[in-house]
């Protein structure tokens, strides 16, 4: 007889409505490994973990844990099963303890006396090595606290079965490493862990084996050993891709945007962007690197005039050679003075784009305002809806069909597609292709590289290190809000953005050692 | 198959993705015969009296004769009206429950101007009125608007709040102006005179409040469909990021809606002191805030639709006072019968929105 | 001071039905229920407790003040708590919107108090003749002797039981939110449901049970007022707004039930402040009626302004949870 396995899944199908999450999936994992899911955004990874925690309910196939046969009502169910899972958006309760959060749910005695509580927990901190504060507040604390509360949470459940949903997304490389360990160490414990990833380098390093979701459906599961970043990619987007990005030469770049020594502040009142100086040229692709969280969103919303900020100059400099100061105007003031600032932003259906409205009516978003009229203008909104449907092959069923219906891909050509309508002089773009397909994808570098050539100053706030050193001319790289560096992106290596990306947490190491010596 | 032996939940609820109009339509018709069922039963079980005829009259109160087919319309007109000052409102996501507050110091203000301007002439003591009438209206609404604007001060709870103080405002100036001494009330204000009194039409003093309250449902409908600032209202109800991005100003477009809010909810309750009861009272709005808000929402803030929910309430309203007379039953019966006919209604959305697949018919997809 | 005296002691009987309503109210929105309908379930359990009370006595040969108590207690209770259910089955099994519901329950409350209330009435030979002295004298015995003592005992003990009960429930609650499983259990599924459900919370039991119960608490509030400050007869629209104060008192004691004892004695005071001040004008006296609402609008206001964040509303109030939203 076969090794016993920790969790098998059957057929799974799972529907939304009309799109498929996952359809007829089959995935096995073992006792005591650690097994990634790995595939693209959309691929149904989240869904089908969301399964096994008794988030979503399978519209059909089995699941068997432990050799018995079972069904997962609810998450409760999934705790009694020995399953916790930890999602990418944490799920801890703001305003309670760190201690609360962890017995949330739980049996007991009907009095609580959080001081035994805060004990018992602290037994099973101290085992696996876990540093917490149980009596701090959740809003006080950073990502990777929160992180642990989690890990803690689901480790207090008794579960046997770990699942972690993107966990190093926010973490720092320091913190990444930390919890990579605390993973082995549970794993030999004779945990069973599972991590949802799309980072092949993260795969590569930690799991004993990969499974590979692609649209939906499983592809296939393999040993870590036996694999390679290659194959794995083959594996995940189904045909083999070379990585292959037009980059032409920029065209006598000039100096188009500079940016001196912008300072931000958060409500909180913490820096997360500090002194950024740089410069952005025409015909050129400027990309930014960096940790998630590291001033990227700050930087781009401040010179499209979206946040204050406390300190330093922005100016634009025309194709005559005529500068003008951006900074502290807001977004309109900045379209009065005829600068074309065209901004793709990350949360597309929650900032770029209205997800009730139609392309027409999501169309006049940046424009309505235009003209005397108490009335707006739907004709040129709906005909450049028209021509954006046709040109970028916009999948909808109409041109009033709400986008917030749309396919993630779709979606992100409908905003690309208006922003690059207004002819603009300057583009910024932040994580253009995230979510996207491989086609999606290199239809928007595409956009991006036509942009360039017209002499447009694009700027491209990136997450994949390789696409950026593929598309990108220059590279800057932010960390914790400061400029680490400028590189060229024809001849920079990996291994140094990469440093680049990390280099204020080793000044902050320095700097402590300084304090105590 | 082996599932067969395996527990799974009865049923199964899942969001619908196709939305016809007649199953709507169909869904709310069939909630509305449950609630009159029910009611009849309540009616019979309580009263022993045999339901339909109390139904009929109900039919025979709401408009069985000229005169109360007249009222009906006119009531439900000004139910609608307050409905159409909640609409922006909800619209930008700003939870206003204050429109009774806000037709209560449009009240007020008009009635104020009636008592202190009678000499004026006709036509600017009804500009003066309606004015007045329209502007307390704004500054009601737009106080919890600016501190929402600013201060994301929780509005449903604040607006709440605005109805009981206007509601002293009002009896507090009644005091001054109350006719006779003493008696606390104000009276039929300029009883001999009628100035101020909206004129009637073709002898029919209901028709001209009646068609003030199209007029503005009308322009309702165009402003928030195709005017520059409907479109703000509804980018910023959907996502003040969005609002952001796109550089509207939300904290202008929260203080500007409100202030429309208000203002149509004053003008109410201009037509409701120059228009309808001539007097002043603390019960003017009578409830009409709370109820308006039932209808803006069942009516989907579609102003047409509206219309419908707006003439039916007032029926059965009108109805249930009628078989208090007739029947000798409670006039609050039609609370109660209000009541049930609400909860009906807004249960049938989730039929609307959701699907229930039970156990069953799973296992026939599954096994074809 | 005896002026005083009796200030505190009016203050203090105007306080406890908005105590009762707000308890309610605070356990409800605690699950994230906003509820609108408290005013109408004050005015159900009011009612009920009056209506059970009465044909007891009526048909009862030798009614015994206990029994009466009890049977109108438990009618309050059950009744009230329909309404919590009626909402309850609307918004959380049918997600109907909770501002809208809440509303319906108001109208629907107000409607079925008046209704039964008149009808009884129009049985008990007209308005204000419903009598039922044994159980209401039961509801507002005063505690024998410590009433007698001079000034304290007037101040503390010449209440009736509901008064002292009230107090009770408010300390109760306070404990059962804070230091029990499940009130953090049931705080959690108020701030966010979704994180409660992963945590294996029964969500939509909680969601029942924390607003039938609040609807049950906040029904006592409307018994109290029939029996024991009414003196066990029925005034339409007797109940006037209180209800809405008691909403009110809910924000101005920042949803704490120990925040609400010292709130419903300074709002309980503020609602006859105007009879207590010599020398105001008729038209004055509605000035300072306003007071309470006044108040909590600036409590509103300056929480809002420090953006404490354990001072705000329960973070889930007013959103319907569906697991499978996405």
């Amino acid at each position: 007889m076969q090794q016993q396995h920790a969790i098998e899944m059957r057929g799974i199908t799972k529907h939304f409505g009309l799109v498929v999450a996952n359809e007829n999936v089959e995935l096995t994992v073992r006792k005591g490994e650690i097994l990634s899911i790995l595939g693209e955004n959309g691929s149904g990874k989240t869904s089908l973990m969301n399964m096994l925690a008794g988030i979503y309910f399978p519209d059909a196939g089995q699941i068997t844990i432990d050799g018995r046969e079972v069904v997962i009502r609810s998450p409760k169910d999934a705790f009694d099963l020995g399953i916790g899972m930890i999602h990418q958006h944490f799920k801890l309760v703001d305003v309670l303890t760190a201690a609360e959060n962890i017995i949330l749910g739980l049996p007991g005695k009907l009095r609580l006396n959080m001081k035994t509580v805060e004990a018992d927990i602290r037994k099973l901190t101290d085992k696996y090595g876990f540093e917490i504060d149980l009596t701090r507040k959740i809003y006080e604390m950073s990502v990777s606290q929160k992180q642990t509360v989690e890990i803690v949470k689901m480790l207090y459940r008794g579960a046997n079965i770990l699942i972690l949903d993107e966990p190093t997304a926010v973490l720092t490389p320091q913190e990444t490493d930390k919890l990579f360990d605390v993973l082995r160490n549970m794993r030999n414990q004779g945990h069973s862990i599972i991590i949802i990833t799309h980072k092949l380098t993260e795969v590569l390093s930690l799991s004993d084996r990969v499974a590979v979701l692609r649209k939906g459906e499983s592809i296939g599961t393999v040993d870590t050993k036996d694999a390679t970043e290659m194959s794995l990619t083959e594996m995940m987007v189904g045909k083999k891709v070379v990585l292959d990005i037009d980059r032409p030469d920029p065209v006598n770049p000039v100096s188009r945007l500079q940016v001196d020594g912008v300072t931000c502040i958060d409500r909180e009142g913490r820096k997360v962007l500090d002194d950024a100086t740089f410069d952005a040229r025409s015909g050129e692709i400027l990309g930014i690197a960096g940790i998630a969280g590291s001033g990227q969103k700050e930087l781009l919303e401040a010179i499209a005039g979206l946040r204050p900020m406390t300190g330093g100059v922005i100016t634009y400099i025309d194709e005559k050679g005529k500068s003008r100061v951006l900074s502290r105007m807001n977004a309109s003031a900045i379209r009065e003075l005829g600068v074309r600032l065209a901004f793709v932003p990350e949360d597309r259906l929650g900032m770029g784009l209205v997800a009730s409205m139609g392309m027409t009516d999501n169309m006049m978003l940046r424009t309505y305002r235009g003209g005397r009229s108490f009335f707006r203008q739907r004709k040129q909104p709906r005909s450049l809806a028209q021509q954006i449907m046709e040109d970028l092959e916009v999948i909808t069923p109409n041109i009033e069909w709400p986008v917030g219906r749309m396919s993630g891909g779709n979606v992100q050509k409908v905003l690309v597609g208006r922003e690059i309508s207004s002819a603009p002089q300057v583009l910024m773009v932040a994580y253009p292709v995230r979510g996207l397909d491989i086609n999606s994808s290199h239809a928007i570098y595409r956009l991006l590289n036509q942009q360039k050539k017209l002499g447009v100053t694009v700027i491209c706030v990136g997450e994949d290190l390789d696409v950026l050193l593929a598309l990108c001319d220059r590279i800057m790289v932010l960390a914790g809000g400061k400029v680490s560096g400028i590189v060229d992106g024809r001849t920079a290596k990996k291994e140094e953005v990469g440093l680049l990306m990390t280099s204020d947490q080793y000044e902050q190491q320095s700097a402590k050692e300084e304090t105590i010596a | 198959m082996s599932t067969v032996s395996v527990k799974e939940p009865l049923m199964h609820i899942v969001k619908r993705d196709d939305n016809s109009l007649w199953r709507n339509v169909y869904i709310r018709v069939i909630a509305v015969v449950c609630s009159l069922i029910v009611c009849a039963f309540i009616i019979f079980g309580l009263t022993g009296m045999n339901p339909l005829a109390v139904y009929g009259g109900i039919w025979n109160g709401a408009v069985g004769t000229t005169r109360r087919m007249w009222v009906t319309f006119r009531d439900a007109a000004i139910l609608l009206c307050v409905g159409l000052a909640i609409t922006p409102a909800f619209k930008m996501r700003f939870w206003n429950i204050g429109a009774e507050g806000q037709v209560l110091v449009g009240a007020l203000a008009t009635a104020g101007m009636m008592i202190t301007f009678p000499q004026l002439p006709p036509a600017l003591l009804y500009t003066v009125s309606l004015l007045a009438g329209v502007m307390a209206g704004m500054i009601w609404g737009a106080i919890p608007a600016i501190f929402k604007a600013n201060w994301n001060t929780n509005e449903t709870l604040f607006t709440l709040m605005l109805n009981y103080i206007a509601m002293q405002l009002v009896t507090f100036c009644i005091i001054f102006w109350e006719n006779p001494k003493g008696s606390n009330s104000v009276g039929l204000i300029n009883k001999g005179t009628k100035e101020g009194w909206l004129p009637s039409i073709l002898d029919n003093g209901y028709i001209l409040p009646i068609i003030i309250v199209l007029v503005i449902a009308a322009l309702m409908f165009i402003y928030m469909r195709y005017s520059k600032q409907g479109y703000e209202i509804s980018v910023v109800g959907e996502s003040e990021n969005t609002a952001h991005y796109a550089g509207i100003n939300v904290k202008r477009v929260i203080i500007r809606t409100m202030m429309i809010s208000g203002g149509i909810a004053g003008l109410a309750g201009f037509l409701l002191v120059s228009g309808v009861g001539h007097t002043i009272s603390t019960s003017v709005a009578n409830n009409r805030g709370f109820t308006a808000i039932i209808v803006a929402w069942l009516g989907k803030l579609n102003p047409f639709f509206m219309l419908i929910v707006a003439f039916l309430l007032v029926f059965m309203e009108k109805g249930s006072s009628q078989i208090a007379t007739q029947f000798g039953l409670n006039e609050n019966a039609s609370e109660i019968m209000t009541g049930i006919i609400l909860f009906f209604v807004l249960g049938c959305e989730f039929f609307i929105n959701y699907r229930i697949e039970f156990r069953g018919k799973r296992h026939e997809e599954v096994k074809a | 001071m005896s002026i005083f005296l009796i200030f505190l002691q009016k203050a203090i009987t105007q306080g406890v039905a908005i105590l009762y309503g707000a308890n309610g109210e605070i356990m409800t929105q605690k699950s994230g229920n906003l509820n609108l309908g408290v005013p109408g379930m004050m005015y159900m359990g009011g009612i009920a407790g009056l209506i059970g009370a009465f044909f007891y006595e009526k048909y009862a040969a030798n009614p015994i003040p206990f029994v009466g108590m009890l049977i109108a207690i438990v009618c309050a209770l059950l009744c009230a708590a329909f309404g919590g259910l009626i909402y309850s089955v609307l918004t959380i099994t049918l997600r109907a919107n909770q501002n809208v519901t809440g509303l319906a329950l108001t109208t629907f409350g107000v409607g079925f108090g008046n209704f039964f209330g008149g009808s009884l009435s129009k049985l008990a030979g007209g308005v204000g003749q419903i009598s039922t002295i044994v159980t209401s004298s039961a509801f507002r015995a005063k505690i024998p002797f410590l009433s007698e003592i001079p000034i304290i005992g007037d101040l503390f003990f010449s209440y009736g039981f509901l008064t002292y009960f009230s107090l009770a429930l408010t300390i109760f609650l306070h404990w059962f939110l804070y230091k029990t499983r499940i009130g953090l259990n049931l705080r959690s599924v108020g701030e966010s449901a979704a994180t409660a459900d992963a945590a294996g919370i029964n969500v939509t039991r909680y969601k029942y049970l924390a607003t039938c119960a609040g609807g049950a608490i906040a029904g006592l509030g409307g018994l109290y007022f029939v029996m024991d400050y009414s003196t066990g007869t029925w005034m339409n629209n007797g109940f006037g707004d209180r209800g809405w104060l008691a909403i009110a008192l809910v924000i101005f004691a920042r949803w704490r039930p120990l925040n609400a004892i010292w709130g419903s004695l300074l709002f309980g005071g503020l609602y006859i402040l105007y009879l207590y001040i010599p020398g105001l004008e008729r038209s004055t006296q509605e000035i300072f009626k306003a007071l309470p609402y006044l108040v909590t609008i600036v409590v509103l206001v300056i929480t809002s302004l420090r953006k404490r964040r354990e001072d705000q509303p329960p973070a889930g109030l007013g959103l319907a949870y569906f697991r499978e939203e996405r």
